[in-house]
C-alpha cells in the first residue's frame, strides 16, 4: 500500500502535555514553526535537530517550560522578557566559536518584540546573527491577562484599553514590527498567519535557509484574549487575510520597492502589474472578522470607530504599495 | 617568561580576560571601563584573542548576551560600571539563578543622579544580592589577578556562579601601575578549559533551561543559591592557595595589616587600602597601636574572617565608599550582622567618605581616627559618620 508522505514532517520538538488554553492558535503555529525549523536544518545541514530556541516570557514561554516539567523538545532557553534576541545573539556567537553547525531561533510574543524587546531585536538584526526570529503575534500582552501592546489593533478590547464612555477601546494603530524589521536590510522579513499554515510553514523554512538575520511575525489567534469561540482560532485568523486587516507579504534584503504581496482569497479581486500586486479590491467586510471576537463587540455600537479601523488599514496598505477597497457589510 | 611592564587596570583586565581565552565576550562601552572592551577588540582584531566579540546595542543585551553564550557552554566576559551595571541588574539575578559562571569586570563608579562618573562602590555594592560572587581589586596587579581567579573559582562544579571583580574608577582604570602579565602557558595550566559537564544547549541532548518555577520549587532553587556561595568560601580558600602556589602572588579574602596588637582597625575594600596601610605606618610612627584590613572578597562575604579579625581590635573603622539609607555603609551591616552574636566584639563605627570620586586623603583618615578614638576612649560617638562632606555647600 503505498503512503502518503507527510506534509510535513512527524518528529515533534513542542510535545504535547504544554499548558497552552484550549484553542491556542499559538501553540500551533510554534509547533509549526519548530518542525518548518527541524525540516529547514535537515535540508541545510543535514541534521533535523541543529538548532537552539531561545524564547522571551511569555504565553508560550510559561505554559512550556513549568519545572520539572518541558514541552520542548530542543535545546531551550528563556531569560526575560525583553531579550530573547541578546539571548540568541549570544548562543549563535558561541555555536560559532564551538564550530556548531545550525541555525538558532529566537521567539516572542508581541509585547516580547514589538514593545519591551525592540531594542534586543534591533541590535541582533544590525549585527547580522545568524538568527530567525519569530513573532507570535496574538495582539496584547496575554501572559498577564490581556493589556495593550502596540500591536494591539485600533477598536480592540484589552483590560487596558476598556471600552467606556470616553474611550473606543485601543485608539492608536497598530505597530507594523516587520515593516522595522526590514527597515534593518536584513535578508529575509515575512508576515505570515496560522490562517494560511502551509503558508507559514514555507516562510519559517525559507527563514531558517538564508544566511543571516530573518523576521518572521505570525498573526495567531487567542480566544481567552480575544473572546472567541474556542473552535474558531484558525477561521478567525484566514478572516484577518480576507477582510484586509493582516496582509502576508515578504520582502528581501530590506527591499521595500519589492515587497512580494500575495493575494488574500475570499474572493478579492487583485489587480497586478508585471508581478507586482498594486490593487486589491476585497469583498469581506472587516466585520466578518471582527464580530466573531468580543474583543470589537462593542464596535458595533459605533460603527463610526469601524470605518477609522478602515480608513487605518487602507493607509496600511498603501505603505505596502497596495490600494484597496474595503467594502461595508451588504456592498 | 611573565612580562613585567606598566599599564592602567582596564589593561589590566583587558589582559586578564584574554589570558583567560573566553569564546564569547560581549560588552557596551561606559566610562570608565571603555577601554577593557576597547583593548579586548584590538586583542581580537589582531587575532591574538579567538573569541566572537559581540558589540552589543546596551549594557542589558551584553549581559543577555553572555548568559546566552555561557548557556551554550563557553567561557564568557564581559566589562561594564555604574549605569551600564545598573542597566543589567534583571539579568544579573538570572545569570546566578541560572548558575553561568560569567566573568565582569566593573571600573567601580558612582550612581546616577547626579550624573558622575568618579568612583565609588555603590553599584556593586547595590547588586550584592544578585548571588554573583563579588571581588575588589587594590591595584592594578590585583585587578588582573582577581579576574583571572574568578574564572576558576566561577567555574567550579562546587560553585558554578557568576563572578565580579570590581576596581576603582579613575584612581586604577586610568592610572598607570607596575603589572605583571603571566605567562599564557602558565594562565592554561592553571585555568585549564572550560567544559562543563552539563548538556548545555546542546541539540544531541536537548535540555530546557530558564524554566517557571511554582511556589513548590522556587525556594528550593534560590537555597541552592546560598549553598553554592557557602560553598565558594572553601574553593577561594583552594584557589588563592593555588594562584600563590603557581604565580607567587599572596591573596585572603581579608588581608591584615599591623594589626596584631591593634586598638583600632580602619576596615575598607578597593585602592583606598593602599591609603590607609600608608596611614597606619604614620600612625604606628607616633605610637598609635591602629591596623588595616582589605576585603578582597565581599560576596560571599568572609563571616570567619571577619570574626577572626574582630578579635584583634577594640574598634572597627569602617571605611566606605556606598550608602544604605538610614542605616549606614553595607559593611557597617555586614560587620554587625557578622558580630551580633559574638560574646566579645568591638565598637563598630562606620564612615561614609569618598563618595563620586571625592579624594580620600590622610587629612580625612585623621577625622576618622579621632571619631574612633572618641569611642574606644568609650565617649559618645555616631555610629555613622560622613567624612568630608562640606556642609557650607549644603
Amino acid at each position: 500500500m503505498a503512503v502518503r508522505k507527510p506534509p510535513i514532517t512527524t518528529r515533534e520538538y513542542w510535545a504535547p502535555g504544554h499548558a497552552a488554553c484550549a484553542g491556542c492558535a499559538c501553540a500551533t503555529a510554534l509547533k509549526l514553526a519548530t518542525k518548518a525549523f527541524s525540516e529547514a536544518m535537515e535540508e541545510k545541514y543535514g541534521d533535523p535537530n541543529a538548532f537552539a530556541i531561545a524564547q522571551a516570557t511569555g504565553c508560550m514561554e510559561v505554559v512550556s517550560a513549568v519545572f520539572p516539567y518541558t514541552a520542548w523538545k530542543a535545546p531551550w532557553i528563556h531569560v526575560a522578557f525583553e531579550n530573547a534576541a541578546a539571548v540568541a545573539s549570544g548562543v549563535e556567537a558561541a555555536w560559532k566559536k564551538l564550530g556548531r553547525k545550525g541555525k538558532v531561533l529566537a521567539i516572542g510574543g508581541d509585547g516580547g518584540t514589538a514593545d519591551i524587546g525592540i531594542q534586543a531585536l534591533s541590535g541582533m538584526l544590525e549585527r547580522w546573527h545568524n538568527v530567525v526570529y519569530l513573532m507570535y503575534d496574538n495582539e496584547a500582552y496575554m501572559n498577564t491577562g490581556i493589556q495593550r501592546s502596540s500591536s494591539t489593533p485600533y477598536g480592540a478590547w484589552t483590560t487596558t484599553s476598556p471600552p467606556g464612555k470616553y474611550s473606543i477601546g485601543e485608539d492608536k494603530p497598530k505597530k507594523w514590527v516587520a515593516l522595522i524589521a526590514a527597515a534593518h536590510q536584513i535578508p529575509y522579513v515575512a508576515t505570515a498567519s496560522i490562517g494560511n499554515p502551509f503558508d507559514f510553514v514555507k516562510k519559517m523554512k525559507t527563514a531558517a535557509k538564508v544566511d543571516g538575520p530573518a523576521f518572521v511575525q505570525v498573526h495567531c489567534t487567542c480566544p481567552t484574549g480575544w473572546k472567541s469561540p474556542l473552535e474558531k482560532g484558525i477561521e478567525i485568523a484566514r478572516l484577518a487575510i480576507e477582510t484586509g486587516i493582516w496582509p502576508l507579504f515578504e520582502i528581501e534584503n530590506g527591499n521595500f520597492f519589492n515587497i512580494r504581496i500575495q493575494p488574500p482569497g475570499g474572493g478579492a479581486k487583485v489587480k497586478r502589474e508585471g508581478d507586482r500586486i498594486v490593487a486589491i479590491e476585497f469583498k469581506k467586510p472587516i466585520e466578518e472578522y471582527l464580530q466573531l471576537q468580543g474583543r470589537f463587540k462593542h464596535l458595533f455600537k459605533q460603527p463610526e470607530a469601524i470605518d477609522q479601523l478602515r480608513e487605518q488599514i487602507k493607509a496600511m496598505w498603501k505603505v505596502l504599495g497596495v490600494d484597496v477597497t474595503l467594502p461595508k457589510p451588504g456592498e | 617568561m611573565p612580562i613585567r611592564t606598566v599599564m592602567k587596570a582596564n589593561e589590566a583586565a583587558a589582559w586578564a580576560a584574554k589570558l583567560a581565552r573566553p569564546k564569547v565576550i560581549a560588552a557596551f562601552p561606559i566610562t570608565p571601563s571603555t577601554l577593557i572592551p576597547e583593548k579586548i577588540s584590538e586583542f581580537v582584531a589582531d587575532g591574538e584573542l579567538d573569541a566572537e566579540f559581540i558589540k552589543v546595542e546596551s549594557e542589558h543585551s551584553a549581559i543577555s548576551a553572555c548568559v546566552g553564550a555561557s548557556a551554550a557552554g563557553v567561557r564568557t566576559f564581559t566589562a561594564t560600571a555604574s549605569q551600564g551595571l545598573a542597566l543589567m541588574h534583571e539579568i544579573l539575578f538570572i545569570a546566578a539563578g541560572m548558575r553561568l559562571p560569567i566573568v565582569m569586570a566593573i571600573g567601580n563608579r558612582a550612581l546616577s543622579a547626579p550624573i558622575n562618573i568618579w568612583n565609588d562602590w555603590q553599584d556593586t555594592i547595590s547588586e550584592r544580592d544578585s548571588g554573583w560572587l563579588q571581588f575588589y581589586a587594590e591595584n592594578n596587579q590585583e585587578a588582573l589577578d582577581l579576574i583571572l581567579m574568578a574564572f576558576k573559582i566561577a567555574e567550579d562544579e562546587r560553585v558554578l556562579l557568576p563572578a565580579m571583580v570590581g576596581f576603582d574608577a579613575f584612581i586604577l582604570t586610568h592610572t598607570v601601575e607596575p603589572v605583571e602579565i603571566p605567562d599564557q602557558e602558565a594562565v592554561d595550566e592553571f585555568l585549564g578549559e572550560y567544559k562543563p559537564k552539563h548538556a548545555y544547549l546542546d541539540p544531541a541532548k536537548p535540555v530546557t533551561q530558564g524554566s517557571l518555577a511554582f511556589p513548590a520549587y522556587y525556594m528550593e532553587a534560590r537555597y541552592t543559591l546560598w549553598e553554592a556561595n557557602e560553598n565558594a568560601k572553601k574553593v577561594i580558600d583552594e584557589v588563592f592557595a593555588e594562584f600563590e602556589k603557581r604565580f607567587g602572588r599572596k591573596y585572603r579574602k581579608i588581608e591584615e595589616y599591623r594589626t596584631d596588637d591593634a586598638e583600632i582597625i580602619f576596615v575598607t575594600m578597593g585602592s583606598l587600602a593602599g591609603t590607609v596601610k600608608e596611614y597606619v605606618d604614620s600612625l604606628r610612627e607616633k605610637g598609635i597601636k591602629a591596623g588595616a584590613a582589605k576585603l578582597t572578597v565581599y560576596r560571599p562575604f568572609p563571616t570567619e574572617e571577619v570574626r577572626e579579625l574582630a578579635k584583634k581590635a577594640k574598634v572597627l573603622a569602617l571605611l566606605e565608599k556606598n550608602v544604605t539609607f538610614s542605616v549606614g555603609g553595607a559593611l557597617f551591616q555586614d560587620f554587625s550582622r557578622a558580630l551580633i552574636n559574638q560574646e566579645e566584639r568591638p565598637i563598630l563605627v562606620d564612615f561614609i567618605l569618598g563618595l563620586g570620586g571625592r579624594d580620600v586623603t590622610f587629612r580625612e583618615l585623621d577625622q576618622v581616627l579621632e571619631i574612633s578614638r572618641k569611642a574606644l576612649a568609650g565617649e559618645k560617638f555616631e555610629e555613622v559618620n560622613w567624612i568630608g562632606l562640606r556642609k557650607e555647600i549644603l
